[in-house]
């Protein structure tokens, strides 16, 4: 029995020893733009630019298989921090024509306050109670749409913001 | 003895004709009590006012009836005794027309003072009790910038001011009521000038004005004594002289950074008629309820000096200067340099109109924009040093960051690049175009970035519930566990008995 204490406790050491080196010299290097662009990306999990979240979007960025403009909720800014970060030409033709952001509305003739909404919200926009009227912040939505999809009633739609003074800019001038 | 820099002047710069000729000599004359006050919540750069009063409240004239609300922000009162009809959207003063939320009070005729305390002695109080009195008056920058005056003051206390200027200079043409109020009032500018002095603890004291003035400049120095070390000081007259950081430039010789303001190099610039309203608010209590407009441009049939009510829609005053002798081309509020094209005279008076200017179609500029060929005598005219030919090339090809890097921050939006264009082209309005673009991208990406941290903290919260979930569930096994062998002990207890 006391032959056995050396034995298994060199064991153990050269053992633990090898596995340590291995995970050092045979790491599997994970390309770290992968993770810049993760942080860029807001995060939502929406799924509405046809992959399974924003880590497999980053993934799908980085590999060069998406293109920087695969992302509605983040508008053209968004567009553009990643043509920068990934040092590719962003081509935002295709994103002229979205009229900017929009924000989630809920109709409240509509809302018989069920609370599906304000549980699949990612950004906790949505404020209610069961049976109590819901209301979005605007400045916590993102316009990811998930809400819109489990409403029972029908009573969500996606809005641009009214306009208004401060969101007023004037125009390009009209070039001859 | 402190002697000026050998010239009073900045770099740049244009001579636009003063067209002053037809106002100038027009003493000021209050506008009749019109049927129907407009008081906007927001007539300051900042947070709008919150309403402190409802539909058919009665209100008395002073009386508050939106109190600013957060940092930035300035109160609103009553400018005549009356009843509040609605508070309600409408046309704000500006290009787009669009909606702002809005008092109507229907004046009730008796122009009644709600009950101001005595006036007292002014230059024995505080900053902050003057500072105090000017925010509760609701006074803010009255050329035009409309910054909250009282805010103004209280930077005043973060930097060391060595330097107050009231500027006079009125560089706008058509504009002449800070003339008119220089040369009718002098006594209340130079006591606001004391009591703004008094409040930052300026050494020196300079009262700024054009020389197409004499007549101010002399009013003002008659006034003037030589132990107040206040000083009415001449300056060349040229287009923009009226901006901040160009007549700081002229009369200290300081040039502001980029990025910054007056105060960061020790001068602190209000307008004569924020000076006068200062006066009115610490010294007499009184709220700021009305303003002097100059009411001019070819359309006009009476141009005028006029003090008018604030909350007065265009319209009235038009009516009272003998309405359009012909359609207006193009209704201005402010001057024709910097001020804002109104889509029409259904807008109200606010505190930064200094002039509603109704012009013919002689008088504005009728050329189609032609290509730029590149003259560079926009370059010579920028007070600011700019190029604007080439940010203008940059925005047209929606190169924003290009343009932002040529210095689009630094533009004042004095217009003169325009004024002097061969090809007319609009270039005010791409740099207004392209800073309004940049402030969107800015908001987007704060937008986003609060996003990213809303649905980071939801995670965390999500995982921290699963968490504490399963601890519970592991806990309740465990307990259901023990009381399990603790019965089957027993029975093997009671087995072995």
């Amino acid at each position: 029995m006391y032959a056995a204490i050396p034995v298994l406790t060199l064991l153990g050491l050269a053992l633990g020893y090898a596995l340590g080196m291995a995970g050092r010299y045979l790491k599997v290097e994970e390309d770290p733009i992968t993770g810049e662009i993760e942080a860029l990306l807001p995060g939502t999990n929406c799924g509405q630019c046809g992959l399974p979240g924003c880590v497999a979007a980053a993934q799908a960025l980085a590999r060069g298989e998406a293109p920087v403009t695969l992302c509605p909720p983040g508008g053209r800014e968004l567009a553009r921090q990643l043509a920068e970060k990934l040092n590719v030409q962003a081509d935002l033709s295709a994103m002229e024509a979205d009229a900017g952001p929009v924000f989630a509305h809920i109709d409240p003739e509509r809302c018989n306050g069920c609370t599906r909404c304000f549980k699949v919200c990612p950004t906790d926009a949505i404020v209610g109670a069961s049976r109590q009227m819901h209301a979005v912040f605007p400045e916590a939505c993102n316009g990811c749409g998930q809400c819109v999809a489990v409403c029972p009633l029908q009573g969500i739609t996606l809005k641009p913001p009214a306009p208004s003074l401060q969101g007023w800019r004037w125009p390009l001038p009209e070039t001859h | 003895m402190w002697s000026f820099p050998r010239t009073l002047s900045f770099r740049g710069g244009v001579h636009p004709q003063p067209r002053k000729q037809t106002t100038r000599n027009l003493a000021i004359e209050p506008l009749p009590l019109p049927r129907r006050l407009y008081l906007p919540v927001q007539q300051h750069i900042g947070a709008p006012a919150r309403p402190l009063v409802a539909a058919g409240d009665r209100v008395l004239k002073g009386q508050v009836v939106a109190a600013g609300d957060g940092a930035v922000s300035a109160a609103v009162h009553a400018s005549t005794s009356g009843q509040v009809l609605a508070i309600e959207p409408h046309p704000a003063p500006h290009p787009s027309g669009l909606p702002l939320l809005t008092l109507v009070i229907a004046p009730d005729g008796a122009d009644r003072w709600v009950d101001l305390p005595e006036p007292d002695h002014a230059l024995s109080l505080s900053r902050e009790e003057i500072a105090r009195r000017v925010a509760a008056a609701g006074v803010v920058g009255m050329g035009g910038a409309t910054f909250p005056a009282a805010v103004k003051l209280n930077l005043g206390t973060r930097h060391a001011i060595d330097t107050l200027i009231l500027n006079g200079s009125e560089c706008e043409p058509y504009l002449s009521c800070d003339d008119r109020l220089m040369r009718e009032h002098p006594g209340e500018i130079i006591d606001g000038a004391r009591i703004l002095r008094q409040a930052l603890g300026a050494e020196r004291t300079l009262i700024v004005v054009e020389d197409n003035k004499p007549e101010a400049l002399a009013a003002l120095r008659e006034r003037l004594y030589v132990a107040d070390a206040i000083q009415a000081v001449a300056v060349p007259t040229r287009y923009p002289m009226g901006s901040e950081r160009h007549i700081i430039r002229a009369v200290t010789g300081r040039e502001i950074p980029a990025g910054q303001l007056g105060a960061d190099v020790g001068v602190m610039v209000h307008n004569v008629a924020t000076a006068r309203a200062v006066h009115r608010a610490v010294r007499h209590h009184q709220p700021l309820v009305s303003r002097i407009v100059t009411v001019g441009g070819g359309a006009v049939a009476r141009p005028a000096n006029l003090e008018v009510p604030l909350g007065a829609r265009v319209q009235d005053l038009l009516d009272h200067c003998g309405g359009a002798s012909m359609a207006p081309a193009r209704l201005l509020m402010g001057g024709p340099m910097m001020g804002q094209v109104i889509p029409h005279a259904r807008v109200p008076v606010v505190k930064g109109s200094n002039g509603v200017i109704a012009l013919t179609a002689a008088e504005t500029r009728s050329a189609d924009p032609g290509p730029c060929i590149r003259c560079g005598r926009c370059v010579a005219a920028c007070p600011s040093g700019l190029t604007p030919l080439e940010m203008a090339s940059r925005i047209r090809a929606g190169d924003l960051d290009g343009a932002a890097e040529r210095g689009l921050a630094d533009c004042v939006a004095c217009g003169a690049c325009a004024y002097v264009c061969p090809a007319h082209l609009p270039l005010v309005q791409y740099f207004q175009h392209a800073r309004g673009a940049l402030a969107d991208r800015r908001e987007q990406g704060q937008h986003q970035e609060r996003i990213r941290r809303l649905a980071q903290r939801r995670r965390e919260r999500q995982e921290a519930e699963a968490r504490a979930k399963a601890e519970a569930a592991a806990q309740r096994k465990a307990e259901r566990a023990a009381r399990r062998q603790r019965k089957t002990a027993g029975k093997e207890h009671e087995t072995e008995a």
